[in-house]
């Protein structure tokens, strides 16, 4: 495929992903503080972010299985989630973790654990969004082209 | 190393427990062009200001931004450190949550922070640092200048967050 032709794909690809919901403002936000002297910076912020997430969800599956629910330790966790999903601009995962809190305030195990479905399904979501989006940067640095900057027009 | 004051970078003091968020605000700092340390807790905040002892502490910083919510010593708990102590009390102090708590926020302001951002922080929000920074410099040469006893620090205007946006 063509350079060109890869280049329409990722910034179409990129919007449709604002369009879904699944990214916010905040992932410009990531692109633009990128720059040669941290070329690899929005890869390694959103590859922290899973790491963090896969460790939270794992904590959170295990809190909820006890006899007696910790809900102070469950709304730490998913409170940390929700800052770092939002801090990397993945708003799906972050409006999944407030109803989360929101239920966990109540101390409503039931609507937890469908929370929990929940942000896990938008984690992984996102998870292969994101790795699509790396790859095609990638085909395209691969074939010497730069990487597509977006506006958001909307 | 001898630099003229107007060409030393200002010195931040970033404090966050996520490294995500650390990595972010001290990316946010750097593209800002201030010389940034990232640490993880208020404690480890505290003994890289020489706080925690009483040796002779060569760093110089300039600005303290600290997460509020953190495990142990809290952002506010820092901040209350720093306004009750005498070498560091004039060290601007901004703090930021991601939790959107006009109570929070006010308490903060009203107990010594200069300003309070929402996070995620954003490129907009470290420029209203550096008038904080200007401002506090301007002051230091004009007290090299003259012998003082005490730093007479200016009325400040603080920004009340009657009405905030729901991000």
């Amino acid at each position: 495929m063509e350079l060109v032709q890869i280049q329409r794909r990722l910034v179409d690809y990129t919007k449709s992903l604002f369009m879904e919901g699944f990214l916010d403002a905040q992932f410009l936000q990531l692109q633009q503080l990128q720059d040669d002297s941290n070329p690899d910076f929005v890869f390694e912020v959103v590859s922290l972010f899973f790491e963090d997430s896969e460790k939270l969800l794992n904590e959170l599956t295990i809190a909820l299985d006890q006899p007696n629910v910790d809900f102070k330790k469950i709304d730490s966790h998913v409170h940390q989630l929700k800052g770092s999903s939002s801090s990397i601009g993945a708003q799906r995962v972050k409006n999944a973790c407030i109803a989360f809190r929101n239920y966990c305030d109540v101390q409503n195990i039931e609507g937890c654990l469908t929370c929990l479905q929940q942000v896990k399904q938008e984690c992984y979501l996102v998870k292969n969004k994101f790795e699509t989006l790396f790859r095609l940067e990638q085909q395209i640095m691969a074939s010497g082209g730069s990487v597509p900057t977006i506006e958001l027009g909307f | 190393m001898v630099m003229a004051a107007s060409e030393t970078k200002f010195h931040v003091l970033a404090v966050d427990d996520t490294l995500i968020d650390r990595k972010l605000i001290e990316k946010l700092l750097k593209t800002s062009s201030y010389q940034v340390t990232a640490v993880d807790s208020g404690t480890k905040a505290l003994e890289f200001l020489g706080l925690n002892n009483n040796d002779h502490h060569d760093v110089e910083v300039n600005l303290i931004i600290t997460d509020y919510c953190m495990p142990g010593m809290t952002g506010y708990d820092l901040l209350r450190k720093i306004k009750e102590s005498s070498s560091f009390k004039d060290i601007p102090v901004v703090t930021m949550s991601s939790d959107n708590i006009p109570s929070r926020i006010n308490r903060c302001l009203e107990d010594g922070a200069e300003e309070f951002f929402l996070k995620p922080v954003q490129l907009s929000d470290v420029n209203k640092l550096r008038p904080h920074l200007m401002k506090r410099r301007t002051q230091t040469n004009v007290n090299k200048r003259k012998s003082m006893d005490e730093i007479v620090s200016p009325d400040r205007a603080r920004a009340r967050y009657n009405e905030l946006e729901v991000k």
